[in-house]
Formats: C-alpha cells, sequence, structure tokens
C-alpha cells in the first residue's frame, strides 16, 4: 500500500541516495524499517503471516514473550521507570489469564495486534498511517502519523498505544516516536530477514512452544496444518475481520 | 411598512466590548500555554492514556463543532425556509457558524500527538476515514459558509441567488454533522457506539445546542452596545430551542430502548443509566433533567424574555454533558474481548477506565471556546453583521 506522502519521501530517498539508509551526520543514521514503502515493497503478497497460540501450553507465570517484545522493540522502559503511569505505558503485547464464567477452567496467553484481514484501524486512520502490509502484518507508519489516536478508538483488542513522553535510547531496528501511535508489527524487520518474531522465539527459548508463527496461505506451513487439524478461534469473531492471530485450547 | 430594510452596523468598542475582548485574550493565552506544555511533555501530562485515548478537549471541540452547524440554522430559517423574522439574523449566525467550527477545529488539532504534521492530514488522504471527509467538510463548510455570508451582505444581488447559496451551506451542514456523528457510529468494536442513530442525533444535537450559543451569544453583544431585541422574538427564539430540545431527548430515548432491547448492549446500558457513577449523574442529571426538562418546561410554561436566557443556559450545560457522556463514556466502558470469560489478569482488561481531566485539557478546551467567541466578536466589529434594532416594533413591521 503506497500513498503520496510514502512516495514522495521514497522519490526523497531515492534521489538522495538509493537506499534505505541515509545518513545525516557522522553518528546519526535514519534509517527506514517495516512501515515503509521501500519495507512494503519487500514485503511478499504471496505470503499471509500469522500466530496459532495454544493457551494449553502457554505458563501463566511466565512472561517471556512480553519481555522479549519489549528488548526487540525497546518500550517498556518508561513504565519501569516510573515515568508514567501504568495507563500511559505502551503495551505491545501483553498476558491475559481467563477464567470460563461456565466452567471455572483457567488459561493464560499473550495478546497483541491481531493483523486483522479488514483492521478496522486501517479503515479509520484519515492520512493512511495505519497501513496493512501485503504479507497481512498489519502496522503503523510513524512518518506520516499525526497522533489523532482514532485508530486506538476502532481497535477491538486494545492493541495499540500511544507515546505520551519524549523517547530515549532507542532501538535501532524499532524506531518510535512520541505523539505517535504504536503497535505490535510482527517484528517485520526481523520476518524481512527470514527470522521469526522475538515473541515466538522467547516462548520456544522458555520451552514451552505456545506461539506458532507462519504463512497462512501456504497450506503445506506448519500453521496451516495446525489450524486444519485443531479448533480454533479468533479474538470477536462476531466482528468477521479474519485477524491473523488465532487462539486454541482458549 | 415602517422601515424597508434592516440596518447593520459594526460593534461599538465600548468599555464593555474591550472588557469581554481582554478575558477572552486571557484565555486564549492561557490555553497557548497549556498546548505549549503538552506539546512540549507530550501527552503523559494529561489525563489521557491508552484507554480514554480522547478526553476532554475532544468533548469541548465535539461540543463545539457541532454547535457551529447548529448556529447557521438561523440563516438557513430565513433564507432557505423563508421566515422573514429571521433573516436579519442570518449574518451574524453564518458569522458565528464559521468560528464555532475554527474553535472546535483548533482544538482537535493542537490536540494532536503530531500537530506540527497538519499538512500530513490536509495532503494525504485514506478515503475509507470518516476523518477524512470530515477534514474535507469541515473546510468546505468554512468555504461555502462565507460564500453564504458574502451573498447576504451583498445588498444589490438578486435574492434568489443568497436563497441558493443558503441550500448548499444547508446540505453542506447536514453532511457535516452526519459526518461527527459517524465518527463515533461507525466504530463497530465499542458498544457504546456502533449506531446508525448517532448520525441523526447528531444534527438534531446541533440544531438545539446551536440555537442556545447563538442566543446567548447575539443577546451579549446586544446587551454590550444597547441594541434592541424584542421580547417577542425571543419567546418566539425560545420556543423553537425547545422544541429542539425535546427531539434530543427523543433520539436520547431511541438510542438507549434500542440498546436495552439488545441483550450484548445490556451492559453498557446498565453503566450509563444505572450505576456508571459520574457518567450515570451526567446523564440523569444534567442532561436529562438540567439540560432537558427543565428548559423544556420553561419555554413551554412561562415563556419569557428570562426563561429563553435561562433555557439556553441550561441547554448549553446540558449539551456539553451530553457529549461527555458519548465521548468520555463510550470509552470508559470495558472492551468486550474475550466473551464468556472472567479476565482475573490482565491489562485493564473487563474493568472501567478511570480518567480524570488534567487543568491543560481544561484550559486548552475554554481556549477553543475563547477563540470561537472571540473571533465572532471580531467579526461583527469589522463586518456589518449584527443589525441595530430587533425589537418587535421592529421585526414585526417587516414580517
Amino acid at each position: 500500500m503506497t500513498n503520496r506522502a510514502e512516495m514522495t519521501r521514497r522519490d526523497i530517498l531515492k534521489s538522495g541516495a538509493a537506499a534505505s539508509t541515509v545518513t545525516l551526520a557522522p553518528g546519526v543514521t535514519l534509517m527506514a524499517f517495516g512501515g515503509t514503502a521501500e519495507a512494503s515493497s519487500r514485503a511478499d503478497a504471496g505470503k499471509r503471516w500469522g500466530l496459532l497460540i495454544d493457551a494449553s501450553k502457554c505458563d501463566a507465570n511466565c512472561t517471556d514473550c512480553v519481555t522479549a517484545c519489549k528488548v526487540e522493540n525497546g518500550w517498556g522502559a518508561d513504565a519501569e521507570h516510573g515515568h508514567v503511569s501504568a495507563d500511559q505505558s505502551p503495551e505491545w503485547i501483553r498476558k491475559v489469564t481467563l477464567k470460563d464464567k461456565s466452567t471455572g477452567r483457567e488459561v493464560s496467553a499473550p495478546v497483541m495486534c491481531q493483523h486483522c484481514e479488514e483492521p478496522p484501524c486501517v479503515d479509520v486512520c484519515p492520512t493512511g498511517a495505519s497501513m496493512k502490509r501485503e504479507d497481512g502484518i498489519v502496522l503503523v507508519d510513524k512518518h506520516i502519523c499525526i497522533g489523532c489516536r482514532y485508530c486506538m478508538m476502532a481497535c477491538p483488542f486494545k492493541a495499540r498505544s500511544f507515546v505520551h513522553e519524549p523517547i530515549t535510547d532507542q532501538n535501532v531496528q524499532s524506531p518510535r516516536g512520541k505523539g505517535t501511535v504504536e503497535s505490535c508489527n510482527l517484528c517485520a524487520p526481523r520476518i524481512d530477514s527470514g527470522r521469526i518474531p522475538a515473541c515466538v522465539e522467547a516462548c520456544e527459548n522458555a520451552g514451552h512452544s505456545a506461539i506458532l508463527f507462519g504463512d497462512l496461505k501456504d497450506p503445506e506451513s506448519p500453521i496451516s496444518k495446525a489450524l486444519k487439524e485443531y479448533d480454533s478461534v479468533a479474538l470477536r469473531a462476531d466482528l468477521e475481520l479474519n485477524p491473523g492471530v488465532r487462539y486454541t485450547n482458549l | 411598512m415602517a422601515m424597508e430594510q434592516t440596518i447593520y452596523r459594526e460593534l461599538k468598542a465600548t468599555p464593555g466590548v474591550w472588557q469581554l475582548a481582554a478575558l477572552l485574550v486571557a484565555f486564549l493565552a492561557a490555553a497557548g500555554g497549556a498546548w505549549f506544555y503538552m506539546e512540549h511533555h507530550g501527552h503523559v501530562v494529561t489525563g489521557m492514556n491508552n484507554q480514554i485515548v480522547w478526553g476532554l478537549p475532544h468533548v469541548f471541540a465535539i461540543f463545539l463543532i457541532v454547535a457551529a452547524s447548529g448556529a447557521l440554522n438561523i440563516a438557513s430559517i430565513g433564507s432557505v425556509f423563508g421566515q422573514t423574522a429571521y433573516k436579519p439574523m442570518g449574518r451574524f449566525s453564518s458569522l458565528l457558524a464559521i468560528t464555532l467550527l475554527v474553535g472546535g477545529l483548533a482544538i482537535v488539532v493542537l490536540d494532536l500527538g503530531r500537530a506540527d504534521r497538519l499538512i500530513v492530514a490536509m495532503t494525504t488522504y485514506n478515503f475509507t476515514s470518516i476523518f477524512a471527509w470530515n477534514v474535507l467538510l469541515y473546510n468546505g463548510f468554512i468555504a461555502v459558509v462565507a460564500v453564504y455570508l458574502v451573498m447576504q451582505m451583498m445588498r444589490r444581488l438578486d435574492y434568489k441567488w443568497v436563497k441558493a447559496a443558503g441550500f448548499v451551506a444547508f446540505l453542506w451542514r447536514l453532511a457535516l454533522t452526519t459526518g461527527t456523528g459517524s465518527i463515533f457510529g461507525w466504530l463497530v468494536a465499542r458498544p457504546g457506539y456502533d449506531a446508525a442513530i448517532m448520525a441523526p442525533m447528531f444534527i438534531i444535537m446541533s440544531f438545539s445546542f446551536g440555537l442556545a450559543i447563538f442566543i446567548l451569544v447575539t443577546l451579549t453583544l446586544f446587551k454590550l452596545n444597547d441594541r434592541p431585541f424584542g421580547d417577542q422574538l425571543l419567546i418566539r427564539l425560545g420556543r423553537l430551542l425547545g422544541i429542539f430540545a425535546a427531539a434530543v431527548l427523543y433520539f436520547a430515548i431511541v438510542f438507549h430502548l434500542t440498546n436495552l432491547y439488545a441483550t450484548e448492549h445490556g451492559g453498557y446500558e446498565r453503566f450509563i443509566l444505572l450505576n456508571g457513577g459520574i457518567y450515570t449523574v451526567l446523564f440523569w442529571g444534567v442532561q436529562v433533567v438540567l439540560g432537558g426538562l427543565i428548559p423544556i418546561a420553561l419555554v413551554f410554561l412561562n415563556p419569557s424574555r428570562s426563561s429563553t436566557i435561562l433555557a439556553s443556559i441550561l441547554v448549553v450545560i446540558g449539551g456539553f454533558a451530553q457529549v461527555y457522556v458519548i465521548v468520555i463514556g463510550g470509552q470508559a466502558y470495558p472492551l468486550d474481548i474475550f466473551p464468556g470469560y472472567e479476565v482475573i489478569e490482565g491489562f485493564h482488561e473487563g474493568v472501567v477506565n478511570p480518567y480524570t481531566p488534567s487543568i491543560w485539557e481544561l484550559m486548552l478546551g475554554l481556549g477553543g471556546v475563547a477563540l470561537a467567541l472571540f473571533a465572532a466578536g471580531l467579526g461583527a466589529k469589522v463586518l456589518r453583521v449584527l443589525p441595530t434594532n430587533l425589537s418587535d416594533a421592529n421585526v414585526a413591521a417587516k414580517g
């Protein structure tokens, strides 16, 4: 998906240096990752990335996926330092523990951007900053986000956060910005370089392997096979948004 | 005929006018300071958060934007629907409509996380977004009403052109308020919104709030310049306000009754109508009783000059409460992401989201009101938009 603001920036990048890395000054490098036309053109329209979360494998006391996301994308430090309240600190991924009202069964699972096929956040965004890549990843182009937060009003999953204060010590692979909205981008920079999302890796390392990552369009991928074999649910299935994140044993 | 033409004159700069202007400038300066403080530190200094993403500034902004299109009604009733008594007020009605909209938009824009990127919003459109359409509707409204105002001020122009411009402006204002209501009506995920009735409800709200503000602002300016405003004309406006206020109540009743019928919305209705704390108080106490039943009773049971003025003040207060309940209450009520489950651990899952507005948000919101009023006053000072005489004898002579 491209629009005028992105086209302009891409033209500028092309005219300045035909690369996605622009050196502004010694030690100051402007890098474009994930949420740009450049990256979107790298996204493979033949794929649709998704997650299958097995709640029965998720340990209620484990938060390794959340920690890994914080480290990978450089969020969460602000809250821990006590600068902002919990209400105002970013939350790209969160752990929830649920109790079935009728049976009393308890399950735990992570919740992040559900990467809908029909994302309401993309529909409502006035500038097109909230976008869906060709490979199904939903993310915010922070260069054209004006910080209106309409996408946060529209998201059924509370998956998005607004950056409430100035940001220091950003991770170079995950640019963030005060006054813009952010959310899980399925670790698009990692995917673009052939790696799996940080949360999936952390869950594997913790020995749980509760999050399965893969291409939903490929019928031979482990995630497609698992979805075909086991019963799974989409959160807020009533909205028919066809999310790329599915849950099983919930 | 006692008089052939209504005489329009610029507002005279009396000490009272200067004092009021100085007061409004003080509010503008305070809002500027508040904006600079919020812009510098980020939204961390506000009461808004990741659950209540739109706060008090948006309540002020939406109230003003809704009232703006309603303020134009006086002009529409005169030139589109041919009510002669309303024609002398048409020019100021058009001016006030523009300034109220500008005041409201200023708040929205200054609350953006990246207000410096306003140019992006003006040049890059995602046409599936009602917000993007609203940018066009708002800018277009200012242009259309400005043309309409100029045409009203051209004495030699054939009146059919004024009527045509008035008709376009009337249609445009209906589209504009539909767009504003749809900002909420089209949010499918939230139980407090997701209702087609939002659009017509916002239109009828605009009729009511806009007329109330028009009455109050016009009377204030007339008083400052000792221009007569007839009791009968004011009572007539009051009666119209009573009808509009009743219509607002009707739409509120239909909205809530429909929600009550659908079991899935029962939780939201219990929250607003029964146990929502501040939102329940604002709904019943301020919106329904203070801003609805009392003003209706005043203008119909005891029609008088003071009844109309008091009813107008109460409609403004009730309208503000109504917008607060819609905007903040709709976000405070939790999203049901996991139907059938009780969330025993999570992040603000299934609990009412608290919100305490900060002083900065209040200052920014009041600044938008001050901007609208200051610009309306300034317009009346430099343009011939206010008639010199709206006494009943004078209005009757033309009517």
